[in-house]
């Protein structure tokens, strides 16, 4: 098979991060509420975003610690892109798709909304049409003499062959789907490695030096204990909005590695078409490009406990040269770039870990490891 | 059906003295030998029928507090109920994380009873026990000790899993989904989670203890002539459940057994510290799961059948064609499983795979679909309660059969995987599908059993509420789900309020359908009228409808014979 692996992990990537997986899950408690990995250094304030809608303006109470070098956050410390409703996150009333803005994502919708809706919906309605014939045609009145036709050969064959050549065209384009979403990244790929919690998420960038962010859910303003942020509407809606996004690239690709700490938690973006598990014990990859820039939110979809429901993921998608501004802001390195400035002192024990779990990722993209991470990796 | 070359008249003809059999046949023990140490496969059944409605009322009240709950965002209720439940467990106030709790348990206690406790007791347990031996011409099932024993495990089990959130303080209950998955189900703290475990596995052996006797029963009970492939259908589709169940039960006591082993005494199964693998007990319980799902759904396709041919006063159409396409769906059945793990990170060739193999599954399916269809073309129909059941299950199984064809594209199911979608389709094939089976089976043989005929207004009204109620609830969850509402939440972003109010008020409607049938069934019960032999006419050939309504406590001591061969050309 010329397909490659790319999405299971390996067995020796797994039992790398047997290592790594086990450090963490003696913590499952009280998940730092800010962000964890630089300390917030007094510099001078960084130029805001370009993209930012709303500048650090308007004053709102909320009271942060503003992270005075992140390019990312406005004065006040609430986040300059605003998210737009009907764009990466659910619309009351809605009966569709949420709209798409990766590859994948779009070549996915196609074939739902298209081949696959349009043969549900015709097969469904041939079904209700035949039982309405058969009540209107041969109920008791109209047919007082029922046939005993209990055979026909010829009908038989067509009912069965005639769905499985519906489902071998289905089947062809389920197949090239399945092709595509597991096509490995390019090597210019910016790895994003996600660790699942309870009840919380933390991020790190390999590639970018290992610095590591930690997103909880925001809280609404009555729920929040003193000196804690309140989820204002340019964070996002309830249950989504969270503290610190996850800042990631447009049009770069991204190789997403998920794990977790604990129990079995799922990183999902509908946007994005993007739903992996994370397993401890485990690295389960992916990836995908972002077309669009915007703030996309997704919702922990594995069954994780208590707070299950109180996990959300927020993706904040920028310009690349954005991007940098933040890795560097948040004392990361930026591919390419000698920038000896901002060596992460801060960046604690996790980065060797993720140093260990990355080498196999990309590992896992060479051709001649496909078949072993094909036999071995289940 | 003309497939068993049977009618009453042939039937009476080779059972003389029928009449003055029923003084012996119809001496029953007294209350307490009769109900609780009963060897009488029509008893048994009946209790299973008992046992199921009772919990399908627990089940159902289960769900009732969760629509409630989801009508609007926000906590509404969650907290006092948690409260509730911890002063009867003689605890205080209960905190946020510990109401939350609350809602996993009701989600996990919904699906084991509805799996476990209603729809298994009552297709293959109730009506399987009623009907494989009459329908066979048995005298009763090969072990009546053993059926018995059957039923009776099932109370200890309900009880642990009822009893189960009483236990372990203000965090208790088991709050792990019915799926159980490692490590959340290892990690929950205190008894519950094992009274869980222990409450599957005394149902498991229940169930195969069952698949045992009906396997047994129904390979050499068959009166003199009845081939296996002159069987009626039900009797087919209890066949192949029984089997489906002998070989997937086991695999589920083993995967909970190593869940109660790593929980209690120290070994790592599925615990990766310990070089464990929690992906392994996916792969082990979907392997049960998947063909748990065709047992739960087969017998109704058995009665189906049945109901269709009846009341089309014609025989099934391609009847042979019927009984292996049901074979075929119990086989492929065990080799698709992992279409339940799409998003837990498996190869490309693997999700290439299950994705195909799933899709297959339509193909038998859509035979089963056609040959209903083609069993009313050409009939006389008569749209008694039960053939209004079988018809909306047939349109209502298609739909849900349908979206599962949109699922088992493992590309396209990274979207919908956990999302409200699932919960629709799911939903559609059990609650509109094995439930309308057992409505439709429960008012066809409702005369036979009780001898007393239901009342037809009722038993329409019942249906009509209940199809409109369960489309408005479940319906609408395929459009949260294509949002991407998660499952298993209590609270929801407010942009998921509008399908959610519409489903509650769904669930409302279909409890007014309930209560209907409550209705229905005990006044039928009290002053139903009396039912002759056979309410249905000449379209039921099947041999239940030869003895008397009720049956005599013991039937056929005499074998009836089947007349063989004179309809046939297989």
């Amino acid at each position: 098979m010329r397909f490659t692996v790319v999405k299971t992990a390996m067995l020796a990537a797994g039992l790398m991060l047997a290592g790594a997986g086990q450090a963490a899950p003696q913590a499952p408690t009280a998940p730092p509420p800010a962000t964890a990995a630089t300390p917030a250094a007094p510099t001078t304030a960084a130029p805001a975003a370009t993209t930012a809608a709303a500048s650090g303006a308007k004053a709102t109470p909320a009271a942060a610690t503003p992270a005075a070098n992140d390019p990312l956050l406005s004065m006040d410390g609430a986040p300059p892109m605003k998210p737009v409703a009907g764009i990466g996150q659910p619309v009351d009333g809605e009966i569709g798709l949420q709209p798409q803005v990766t590859k994948n994502g779009e070549r996915a919708a196609w074939f739902h909304n298209g081949p696959l809706l349009w043969t549900i919906t015709i097969i469904s309605a041939f079904v209700l049409a035949l039982l309405l014939w058969v009540i209107v045609r041969y109920n008791r009145r109209a047919n007082p003499v029922p046939s005993k036709t209990a055979h026909n050969t010829m009908i038989e064959v067509v009912w069965t062959l005639l769905p499985v050549v519906i489902l071998v065209l289905l089947a062809i384009p389920s197949i090239g789907l399945l092709q595509a979403q597991f096509a490995p990244p390019p090597k210019n790929a910016i790895t994003l490695k996600v660790t699942g919690n309870q009840w919380y998420w933390t991020y790190s960038y390999p590639d970018n030096g290992g610095f590591e962010i930690t997103a909880n859910l925001l809280k609404e303003k009555d729920e929040v204990g003193r000196g804690e942020r309140a989820r204002t509407d340019d964070d996002g809606p309830r249950l989504l909005a969270v503290d610190n996004r996850v800042v990631l690239p447009v049009g770069v690709p991204i190789r997403l590695i998920t794990t977790s700490a604990d129990v079995i938690h799922s990183w999902a973006m509908p946007a994005f078409w993007i739903k992996l598990d994370a397993v401890p014990g485990r690295l389960n990859e992916t990836s995908f490009t972002i077309e669009k820039p915007g703030v996309y939110f997704g919702q922990c979809s594995e069954l994780c406990g208590p707070k299950h429901a109180y996990m959300p993921i927020a993706v904040e998608a920028v310009p690349l040269d954005l991007y940098n501004k933040w890795v560097v802001a948040k004392g990361g390195k930026v591919a390419g770039a000698a920038d000896p400035a901002a060596a992460p002192a801060a960046a604690n024990a996790s980065a060797p870990a993720d140093a260990n779990a990355a080498a196999p990722a990309d590992n896992m993209t060479a051709p001649d490891n496909a078949a072993a991470g094909n036999s071995t990796g289940q | 059906m003309s497939d068993i070359a049977l009618t009453p008249n042939a039937f009476e003809a080779h059972h003389g003295g029928h009449e003055h059999e029923h003084h012996d046949a119809d001496h029953k023990p007294g209350f307490f030998a009769r109900w609780f140490m009963s060897t009488n496969h029509k008893d048994i059944g009946t209790l299973y029928l008992i046992f199921a409605i009772t919990a399908g009322i627990i089940g159902g009240a289960i769900s009732g507090l969760m629509r409630a709950e989801l009508m609007h965002p926000g906590i509404q209720y969650l907290g006092y109920w948690a409260n509730t439940l911890n002063h009867i467990r003689g605890g205080g106030d209960v905190n946020m994380d510990q109401a939350r709790h609350l809602w996993n348990v009701l989600v996990t206690a919904h699906g084991l009873i509805m799996v476990f406790f209603m729809v298994m007791p009552a297709m293959i347990g109730g009506f399987g026990n009623w009907f494989v031996p009459l329908m066979i011409g048995a005298p009763d099932m090969a072990f009546p000790r053993m059926n018995n024993i059957s039923f009776w495990l099932l109370i200890p089990s309900f009880t642990l899993l009822l009893a189960s959130p009483f236990f372990g303080g203000a965090d208790g209950g088991a709050g792990t989904g019915w799926t159980v998955y490692a490590p959340l189900s290892t990690q929950e703290a205190g008894p519950s989670v094992d009274m869980a475990i222990l409450s599957l596995h005394l149902a498991g052996a229940s169930s195969i203890l069952g698949a045992i006797n009906f396997i047994t029963t129904i390979f050499n009970m068959r009166a003199p002539g009845m081939t296996l492939h002159k069987m009626p259908l039900f009797v087919w589709s209890v066949l192949v459940t029984a089997f489906l169940l002998l070989l997937a039960l086991p695999v589920l006591a083993a995967a909970i057994t190593m869940l109660l082993t790593d929980r209690n005494f120290g070994t790592t199964f599925f615990q990766a510290e310990g070089g464990g693998d929690p992906i392994l007990y996916q792969h082990l319980f979907w392997f049960f799961g998947h063909p748990e799902v065709y047992i739960m759904i087969l017998p109704g396709f058995g009665m189906i059948s049945q109901i269709i041919a009846t009341f089309s006063k014609k025989p099934v159409f391609g009847y042979l064609g019927m009984a292996y396409a049901m074979v075929a769906i119990g086989v492929v059945g065990f080799i698709v499983w992992a279409h339940h793990m799409f998003t837990t990170g498996l190869s490309v060739n693997t999700k290439m795979y299950f994705t195909a193999a799933t899709m297959v599954i339509a193909v038998p399916t859509g035979i089963k679909i056609f040959s209903w269809i083609a069993t009313m073309w050409g009939g006389s129909l008569s749209f008694k309660t039960p053939m209004v059941w079988a018809m909306g299950f047939i349109f209502m199984f298609t739909v849900g059969g349908v979206t599962g064809v949109v699922l088992a594209n493992g590309g396209v199911d990274d979207y919908m995987q956990d999302t409200y979608y699932v919960v629709a389709h799911f939903h559609y094939v059990l609650s509109l599908g094995a439930v309308f089976s057992l409505f439709a089976g429960f008012y066809y043989w409702f005369p036979k059993m009780s001898g007393r005929m239901y009342n037809e207004l009722l038993g329409h009204l019942h249906f009509w509420v209940f199809f409109i109620g369960v489309n408005v609830l479940f319906f609408p969850m395929h459009f949260l789900g294509l949002q991407g509402m998660p499952r298993r939440y209590p609270d929801y972003p407010n942009a998921f309020e509008y399908f959610n109010k519409f489903a509650t008020i769904g669930y409302m409607i279909m409890a007014v359908g309930m209560a209907i049938f409550f209705i229905n069934l005990i006044w039928s019960l009290i002053a139903g009228k009396k039912a002759p032999d056979n309410p249905w006419g000449e379209g039921a050939t099947t041999l239940e409808w030869t003895l008397s309504s009720p049956p005599p406590f013991h039937q056929f001591e005499t074998l009836p014979v089947i007349d063989g061969g004179d309809s046939h050309h297989h």
